[in-house]
This record gives C-alpha cells, sequence and structure tokens, in this order.
C-alpha cells in the first residue's frame, strides 16, 4: 500500500540550511510546513532562526561612517567647476 | 513614490550647489561602503565614488524615476565598481566560513546543544552588535559581502539586488544565506559560545 514514499522529517542540519529560503518565504507550502514542523520540536534550531534573525535586526542598524568634510568641499568644488563648463 | 531625494534631483538639474551637497552628504560614504566590496583597495573605491558622482551630474537628465534615487545612485556606481576592475580572488576558505563545521552529528543534529544568545540585548546594546557586525563586512568574500550590505544594510529587495548585480534569484539567496550565516558565525564566537 506504500505506494508514495513518506517523506522524512527535516533533521537540524537541513533545516540550517533552508533558513534563508524560509525567511525570504521562497519554500513551497509543503516545505515550509516540514520546516516548522522541526522547529516546533526542536529548541536549538529556534535558537538559530533567532539568532539569524538577530544578525539580520544587527546589519539593518550598521550605520555608514562620517564624511568627511574635506572630501564634500572637494566635491561640491567639482561640482561648481563642471557648472561653469 | 514619496522618494524624498527627487525633489535633491530636481534642485541639482538647475546646477543647485546646496542640493548637491546634500546628496553628497546623504549618500557618499554610503556608496563608499559598497564600492570598497567591489574594488582592491579604499583608494580605488573613493575614486570610483568621485566618478560616481561626475556621472551623476553628467547623466541626471537620464533619471526616468523609475526606481528611487537611491537605487539610480548605486545602479552607476556599481557599473562603474565593476569596470574599474574587481578585487583579486583571495583563496577560498575551507569551510563556508559560517562557524558550522562539525556542529552536526553523522545524523545531521546539533552535536552540542546551540548556546543562547538570550543575554545579547542584556550584554550589549544594539550600537555596538551592529559596530561589530561592520567590522565582519571585510571579512566576507566580495560577492556576499555586496549581497549583504545592499539587502540587510540598505534594505533593498532582492529583484533590485538581482538587477544591480546582475545575478539569478536562486544565486541571490544563496549569497544572501551563505553572508548571513557568516555574520552570525562570527557574532557567535564574541557573544555566544562561552
Amino acid at each position: 500500500m506504500l505506494l508514495r514514499k513518506r517523506r522524512h522529517p527535516l533533521v537540524c542540519k537541513q533545516a540550517v540550511a533552508l533558513m534563508t529560503e524560509y525567511l525570504e518565504n521562497d519554500l513551497s507550502p509543503r516545505d515550509r510546513e516540514r520546516f516548522e514542523q522541526h522547529l516546533a520540536g526542536c529548541p536549538h534550531c529556534t535558537e538559530y532562526l533567532a539568532q539569524m534573525r538577530a544578525t539580520i535586526a544587527a546589519a539593518g542598524q550598521v550605520e555608514p561612517d562620517d564624511l568627511d568634510p574635506e572630501a564634500l568641499d572637494d566635491l561640491v568644488d567639482l561640482f561648481r567647476r563642471w557648472k561653469q563648463q | 513614490m514619496g522618494d524624498p531625494d527627487v525633489e535633491l534631483l530636481d534642485a541639482l538639474r538647475v546646477g543647485d550647489d546646496a542640493a548637491f551637497a546634500t546628496l553628497v552628504g546623504r549618500y557618499h560614504t554610503r556608496m563608499l561602503r559598497l564600492a570598497e566590496a567591489f574594488v582592491p583597495t579604499r583608494a580605488v573605491a573613493e575614486e570610483v565614488v568621485q566618478d560616481t558622482w561626475l556621472g551623476v551630474v553628467k547623466g541626471i537628465h537620464r533619471f526616468e524615476g523609475r526606481s528611487s534615487v537611491k537605487t539610480w545612485l548605486f545602479r552607476i556606481l556599481v557599473n562603474r565598481a565593476k569596470a574599474t576592475g574587481m578585487r583579486e580572488p583571495r583563496n577560498a576558505a575551507l569551510d563556508d566560513g559560517d562557524g558550522l563545521d562539525g556542529r552536526f552529528d553523522a545524523g545531521g543534529h546539533w552535536a552540542e546543544p546551540l548556546e543562547p544568545w538570550a543575554s545579547i540585548d542584556a550584554r550589549l546594546d544594539a550600537t555596538e552588535i551592529a559596530r561589530r557586525v561592520k567590522e565582519c563586512l571585510p571579512k566576507l568574500p566580495d560577492a556576499q559581502r555586496q549581497v549583504l550590505i545592499l539587502r540587510d544594510i540598505e534594505g533593498a529587495d532582492s529583484a533590485e539586488v538581482c538587477d544591480l548585480l546582475k545575478i539569478s534569484a536562486t544565486n541571490q539567496r544563496v549569497l544572501l544565506h551563505r553572508a548571513r550565516s557568516h555574520v552570525r558565525g562570527m557574532l557567535e564566537l564574541e557573544l555566544g559560545r562561552g
């Protein structure tokens, strides 16, 4: 009767490999379900997902460097000279 | 749609110095950060960004408002950075750099429990964690660094990044995954595993 091979549940290594696809909403509904089923029973992968989210949030807070005032002056000078041409 | 930079471009078209200075103030160092992910040195990155600004003022009539001003600036920058010459490819690391080597047992389960980061917020404020992420950037392989900057720091969406870097959606996602895993691994070394 077992004509269709049952899908094995995901193991941690597979779940970790799928984290970005999950966060990007790129998993098929079926794979999404398998992923979420794994997470529901695995505190470590749940923690890993939280760490990925924390990493993304931290990247979102990375500020650009301050602009060197001399560099700004040089560029504005360049702009003025270009206008006069 | 509500792009605050469009007014600046309008002023720039009529030669407004102050508008130019504002635009430079807003984007110069962000463009420098992105350029550094393409070219060999900071000095070359500075040349590329200066060259980009010249391209912007000369080509301002070509801005059609189909993308945001920011995306338009980044597109000019990326094209120039690529034309300038890529960095020397570095030797591929032995592992993926995600800190996951040897972390799983033969069955693919975590060999040891993951050290929770719950204490992160208590130990370090967000600015401090962001500073550490910034320090990780030069350690990433270039393609990963480009995608991470655009997606997670600049907030571009995946379609924009594919278009800017001329890569497929799958490639974009793989690079993003590796970059984030890499940064997570570097943060873990400092924050997690005691």
